[in-house]
C-alpha cells in the first residue's frame, strides 16, 4: 500500500483531568481519553464518531498539540509530539491545523477576512506583505469566495461562508493534516452539502489528510475512508468505513446506526433503540463501559475489560465480537 | 386520516411582519396550515424559512413590534384572533403546549423539577389538581413515569442543571403534558441531543401521541426525522409553503424542485462517498425577497414565467399541494 | 448593498440616544474651551484686580460685563478662572485615566490569561486597594508624595486602577476560551501575541465605557483633593481649590461658590451621558441586530 510511516499514529493515547483536591480530598480523575490507538495516512480521512462525552474533542486537542497527553504516544510523521518540548511543537505546528464547529465563534470578529487569512503567515513569518496578500487572495478563490470579500468583516457573512473562510485559514500554512471538529453540524442542510463538497475537493487537490470528528453517521458515510467509533474515552470499533457500515460488530456501533434517522426507514424501530444514557466519565468501572446499556451483555462483561478483537480489517473491543450477530 | 372540515388547527393566510409599515420584512408570507386531531405534521425548512415564527404565531407568542395577521387562526373550531387576550392565554399551555430546542434554556435554573411541574399543574391542571397540592404531586409522579424517567420521586427534587440533556428534554415534555393538551408544538426538540437520545425522545413522542390521541406539530430541518415520525409534511422556504404532502409519498416523489433539492443535499440520500448535489446561492433575506417565485434565482428549472409571476398554491391529489408553475412529475 | 463600515454602524447606534448626543456636544464644547482658553477668556486667571474684589455677576446690581461672573476675594475674574480651570480638569481626567487604563489593561490581561498564581497575586493586591475608601486612598498617596497637581493625578490613577483590572480580567477570562483564540494558538501564536493582538481588541468595549465614566470620577476626585488643599495649589484655577477658598463667602457672595460647583456638575454630567451612550452603542446585546 503506502510506503513510509503513516502521517499520524497514536498508541494508547490517554488524557486524564484531575479535579483540584479540595478539603474533601476528592482526587478522582476524569478519563476523557483512555487508551486510543489509530493510524492516519496522508491524503486519507479518518472519521471519529461518538456522542457527547466520548472524548473526541479531547482527542482533537491532543492532536493539535494544545494539550499534552497524560500517557501514550502520538507520532506525527514519525516524531513523538506527546513528549515533545515547546520548540519541537512550535516547529511542527504548521503541519496540523483545525477547523472548528461554530462558524460564529471561530473567526476573530475584529479582523477582516484578509487579515484572518494572512495571520497564520504573519505568525510564522512567511513571505513579504505582498506575497501574503497574493496567497490570501488565491486561497479565497479556492474556497469559492470572491476578491471583494477580502476587506469585509466576518459578521457580514452567512454561516456557510464563514466556515469556508475558516477552512481557507486552516489551509494557509499548507498543513498535512486538518482536524475538522464537527465542521458542518451548525449549518443548514443545503449549506452542509456545499461545505462537504468543498472539503472533498480540497482533499483531492492538496492531498491533505482529515481527522473528521462528527456525530452524524450519514455525513461520515460520505467522506470517511476509515472510521473510529468512540464511547466514554475508548475506541470500541475501528476500521475501513465500508466494513463498519456494512457489518458493524460492536453493539454500540449497531445502536448508533439504528438510532440514526434515515430517509429509507419508515417508522422508528423501537426495538433497536438503546436504553439509558452514557455513564459519567469519573466512575471507575470494572469491565466494559457499555454494559449497562448493551443488549448483548453477559456476566463476564462486568468483570473483564473487553479485549480488542481483530476481524478482517476491523478492530472491535467486545468480548462477544467473534460470535455471529 | 381525519376529514378536513374538523381539523384541530386551521390556519389560513398567516402573515407575520417584522420591520416597519414603510419597509416590511415578512418572516411569514401567506401560510395555510391545517392539523387534524392526533396527526403528526412536520414543518420542514432551513433557517430563515419562517417555521419557528409560524409556531410562535399560533401560540400567540410573537412580540409587539412584529405584526401578525391572518384570515383565520382556529383551534378546535374557535378563532384565536377573535378571542380576548386573557382567553387566549388560558388556551396556551392547556389546549396547546410547546417544547423547545434547548431544554436547559427553557427550564428555570432556580427552581426544582417538582416546583416547575407543580406550577404547570396549578395553572393548567384540572379542577382537583388546581385545588390540592397532594393531587398535584401524585400527578407529577405519574407524568414523570409517562416520560420514562426512573426514580421519579428523587427527580422531583433535582434542579435542571443536574439533569442530562435527554432527561431535561423529557422533563420539558412532562411539563408540556401537564395540561392535557390536544396539540403539542415541538420546535426542533431533538437537534441539541445525541443521536441515541434523539431516537429515545422521538419514540417517546410517538408513544405519547398514540396513547393520548394528541396532535403534534414537529418543526425541524432534518428530513430523516420527518420521514420516520411524521404523517404529513409541510415544506417551507423563505416564509412561504412550497409543498405539502403525506409522508412517505412526499419523499418518494417530490413535486417541488426545492423539496427535491433538499433530498439531494441530505447526506443519507446518496451512496457512500458520492458527491452531494447542492443548490447554489443562499436563502434570500426578509428584505430581499424576489418578486416572482422565491426559489427562481436558485432553481435549476427556472423559466421566464418563474421570475415574473409568483406561483399560487395548487392542490394535487388527496392532501398534497405544491406551489410551482412546473411541478415535477414522478420519475 | 455596500456593507457599512464598523464606524458608521457604531455612529448610527450612538446617535439614536438624544442624551448621548447632548453629552457628546457638551464634551466637544468643553474641549474647545480648554484648547482655546487663552483666546476665549477675557482676562488672565491669576491677575488680581484689587479695586474689584467680590464683584457680583453682571445680572446683579453692582455687576458689569467686564467681570461677567463676578470676581473672587482677591479680585480675580471668575469666568476666566473657570475657563482655564476647564483645561486643568480635562488634563487631570485624561492623564489619570490614561495611566490607570494602560496599567489596568496590562495587569488585567496577565491576570486573566495566566490565571493561577499570577492571577491571585494581582487580584489580592487589587482587593486591598478596593478595601480602602477611594478618597482616603488618594489622600494617603498625596500625603506620601506631597501636595501638588501632578501628584494628585498619580493618586487618582492609583485609585481608579482596581476597577479597570477587574473589568479587564473578567473580559479576558470570557474571551480566552473562545474558539478564535484557540485558532490563533494552533496557528502558532505565542502568549504575548495572543494577549495583546488577539484578545485585547475584543475586550475593549467595556473598558472604553468605563474610561469615559472614570473621567468624571477623576474630575470629582481632583476637585475633592483640591478642596482639601492637597491637589492644585493657589493660584492655580482648579475648580475644587476655587470651591475651598470660597466657602467662607457663601453667605456674602454666593456666586464665588456656585460657579465652580456648576462647572463641575456640567462637566461630570457631560461625560456620564457620553459614557452611557457609548455603552448602549457598543453592547451587542442592547443593540438591535443587523438584518
Amino acid at each position: 500500500m503506502n510506503a513510509g510511516p503513516p502521517l499520524l499514529e497514536a498508541r494508547e493515547l490517554a488524557r486524564h483531568y484531575r479535579f483540584p483536591g479540595g478539603p474533601l480530598k476528592r482526587r478522582d480523575a476524569v478519563r476523557a481519553l483512555d487508551g486510543v490507538s489509530f493510524t492516519l495516512r496522508e491524503g486519507r480521512t479518518l472519521a471519529v464518531v461518538g456522542e457527547s462525552g466520548c472524548g473526541k474533542s479531547t482527542l482533537a486537542r491532543q492532536v493539535t498539540m494544545i494539550e499534552t497527553p497524560t500517557s501514550g504516544t502520538l507520532l506525527l510523521d514519525g516524531r513523538d509530539v506527546a513528549h515533545a518540548d515547546a520548540a519541537l511543537r512550535r516547529k511542527l505546528r504548521p503541519q496540523v491545523q483545525m477547523v472548528f464547529q461554530n462558524p460564529y465563534a471561530s473567526l476573530n470578529p475584529r479582523r477582516t477576512v484578509g487579515a484572518l487569512l494572512e495571520e497564520p503567515l504573519v505568525i510564522q513569518r512567511r513571505g513579504s506583505a505582498a506575497q501574503r496578500r497574493e496567497a490570501a487572495l488565491a486561497m479565497l478563490a479556492r474556497v469559492g469566495l470572491r476578491p471583494e470579500h477580502y476587506a469585509r468583516y466576518p459578521h457580514m457573512f452567512s454561516g456557510g461562508q464563514r466556515q469556508r473562510i475558516a477552512v481557507a485559514r486552516a489551509l494557509m500554512l499548507n498543513p498535512r493534516l486538518v482536524v475538522a471538529d464537527e465542521p458542518i453540524a451548525a449549518l443548514d442542510v443545503s449549506t452542509q452539502a456545499q461545505v462537504l463538497n468543498l472539503l472533498a475537493d480540497l482533499q483531492q487537490q492538496l492531498r491533505v489528510a482529515y481527522l473528521f470528528i462528527a456525530h452524524d453517521l450519514q455525513v461520515v458515510r460520505l467522506i470517511a475512508d476509515d472510521v473510529m467509533v468512540m464511547y466514554l474515552g475508548k475506541a470500541v470499533e475501528q476500521g475501513p468505513a465500508d466494513a463498519i457500515f456494512g457489518d458493524p460488530r460492536h453493539p454500540y456501533t449497531q445502536a448508533l446506526l439504528a438510532s440514526t434517522p434515515s430517509l429509507a426507514r419508515r417508522r422508528a424501530n423501537a426495538r433497536a433503540i438503546p436504553r439509558g444514557e452514557a455513564a459519567s466519565l469519573t466512575a471507575a468501572l470494572a469491565g466494559c463501559a457499555f454494559r449497562s446499556r448493551c443488549p448483548r451483555a453477559i456476566a463476564r462483561c462486568a468483570v473483564e475489560a473487553p479485549p480488542v478483537v481483530t476481524i478482517g480489517a476491523v478492530r472491535v473491543a467486545c468480548i462477544r465480537a467473534s460470535e455471529p450477530a | 386520516m381525519s376529514g378536513k372540515c374538523d381539523a384541530l388547527v386551521e390556519i389560513r393566510d398567516l402573515r407575520v411582519d417584522f420591520g416597519t409599515p414603510a419597509r416590511p420584512l415578512p418572516a411569514v408570507d401567506g401560510i395555510d396550515l391545517s392539523i387534524g386531531a392526533g396527526e403528526i405534521v412536520a414543518l420542514v425548512g432551513e433557517s430563515g424559512s419562517g417555521k419557528s415564527v409560524t409556531a410562535l404565531a399560533l401560540m400567540g407568542l410573537v412580540d409587539v413590534p412584529a405584526r401578525v395577521a391572518a384570515q383565520r387562526i382556529a383551534f378546535a373550531g374557535r378563532d384565536l384572533l377573535q378571542m380576548r387576550a386573557a382567553e387566549r392565554r388560558a388556551l396556551a399551555g392547556r389546549g396547546i403546549a410547546m417544547i423547545f430546542q434547548d431544554p436547559h434554556a427553557s427550564l428555570d435554573p432556580c427552581y426544582t423539577v417538582g416546583n416547575q411541574l407543580d406550577e404547570a399543574l396549578r395553572f393548567h391542571g384540572n379542577a382537583q389538581e388546581r385545588a390540592s397540592k397532594t393531587v398535584r404531586r401524585e400527578r407529577s409522579l405519574a407524568l414523570l413515569g409517562e416520560v420514562e424517567i426512573a426514580d421519579a420521586a428523587a427527580r422531583l427534587r433535582s434542579y435542571p442543571h443536574q439533569l442530562s440533556g435527554g432527561m431535561a428534554q423529557r422533563v420539558m415534555i412532562a411539563i408540556a403534558l401537564a395540561g392535557r393538551p390536544r396539540l403539542l408544538i415541538a420546535d426542533e426538540p431533538t437537534t441539541a441531543l445525541d443521536v441515541t437520545v434523539q431516537a429515545q425522545v422521538l419514540a417517546l413522542l410517538m408513544r405519547v401521541r398514540d396513547e393520548r390521541a394528541m396532535a403534534i406539530l414537529l418543526i425541524t430541518h432534518d428530513l430523516a426525522v420527518v420521514a420516520e415520525t411524521a404523517d404529513r409534511a409541510v415544506v417551507m422556504y423563505a416564509g412561504q409553503v412550497m409543498e405539502t404532502g403525506t409522508v412517505p409519498a412526499l419523499f418518494d416523489a417530490p413535486r417541488h424542485p426545492y423539496t427535491r433539492a433538499l433530498l439531494d443535499a441530505s447526506p443519507g440520500h446518496g451512496a457512500a462517498r458520492e458527491r452531494l448535489r447542492t443548490i447554489p446561492g443562499v436563502v434570500p433575506g426578509a428584505a430581499h425577497r424576489p418578486p416572482g417565485c422565491l426559489l427562481a434565482p436558485r432553481c435549476a428549472f427556472a423559466a421566464e414565467r418563474c421570475t415574473a409571476e409568483r406561483p399560487a398554491m395548487r392542490r394535487i391529489a388527496g392532501q398534497a399541494s405544491v406551489r410551482c408553475h412546473f411541478a415535477l412529475t414522478a420519475e | 448593498m455596500v456593507p457599512a463600515s464598523r464606524l458608521a454602524e457604531f455612529w448610527r447606534a450612538f446617535a439614536q440616544s438624544r442624551g448621548a448626543l447632548t453629552g457628546l456636544a457638551l464634551v466637544v464644547a468643553l474641549v474647545a474651551l480648554a484648547l482655546g482658553a487663552d483666546v476665549v477668556a477675557p482676562h488672565s486667571p491669576i491677575e488680581q484686580f484689587r479695586d474689584f474684589t467680590l464683584a457680583p455677576p453682571f445680572w446683579d446690581n453692582g455687576g458689569s460685563l467686564r467681570f461677567a461672573l463676578g470676581t473672587d476675594a482677591v479680585g480675580r475674574d471668575i469666568l476666566s478662572r473657570l475657563i482655564h480651570g476647564t483645561r486643568l480638569s480635562l488634563l487631570i481626567g485624561t492623564i489619570s485615566v490614561s495611566i490607570s487604563l494602560t496599567l489596568g489593561c496590562i495587569l488585567g490581561l496577565f491576570a486573566g490569561y495566566f490565571r493561577g498564581l499570577v492571577d491571585t497575586a494581582i487580584m489580592r493586591l487589587m482587593d486591598v486597594m478596593l478595601a480602602l475608601p477611594s478618597l482616603l486612598l488618594a489622600i494617603a498617596v498625596v500625603a506620601i508624595l506631597g501636595p501638588g497637581l501632578i501628584n494628585a493625578m498619580y493618586a487618582i490613577a492609583i485609585v481608579l486602577l482596581p476597577h479597570y483590572v477587574r473589568l479587564m480580567r473578567a473580559a479576558v477570562i470570557a474571551e480566552a476560551g473562545r474558539e478564535y483564540v484557540t485558532s490563533s494558538r494552533i496557528a502558532g501564536a505565542g502568549a504575548l501575541r495572543l494577549m495583546f493582538s488577539t484578545i485585547l481588541p475584543n475586550c475593549a468595549a467595556p473598558l472604553i465605557v468605563q474610561a469615559t465614566l472614570g473621567f468624571s470620577n477623576a474630575i470629582l476626585d481632583a476637585a475633592a483633593l483640591g478642596f482639601l488643599g492637597l491637589g492644585a495649589q493657589p493660584p492655580t484655577p482648579e475648580w475644587g481649590a476655587m470651591l475651598a477658598s470660597a466657602l467662607e463667602f457663601i453667605q456674602r457672595a454666593p456666586w464665588v461658590v456656585t460657579s465652580p460647583g456648576l462647572a463641575i456638575l456640567v462637566t461630570v454630567l457631560a461625560f456620564n451621558l457620553t459614557g452611557d451612550g457609548l455603552r448602549d452603542a457598543l453592547d451587542p446585546k442592547l443593540r438591535r441586530s443587523a438584518a
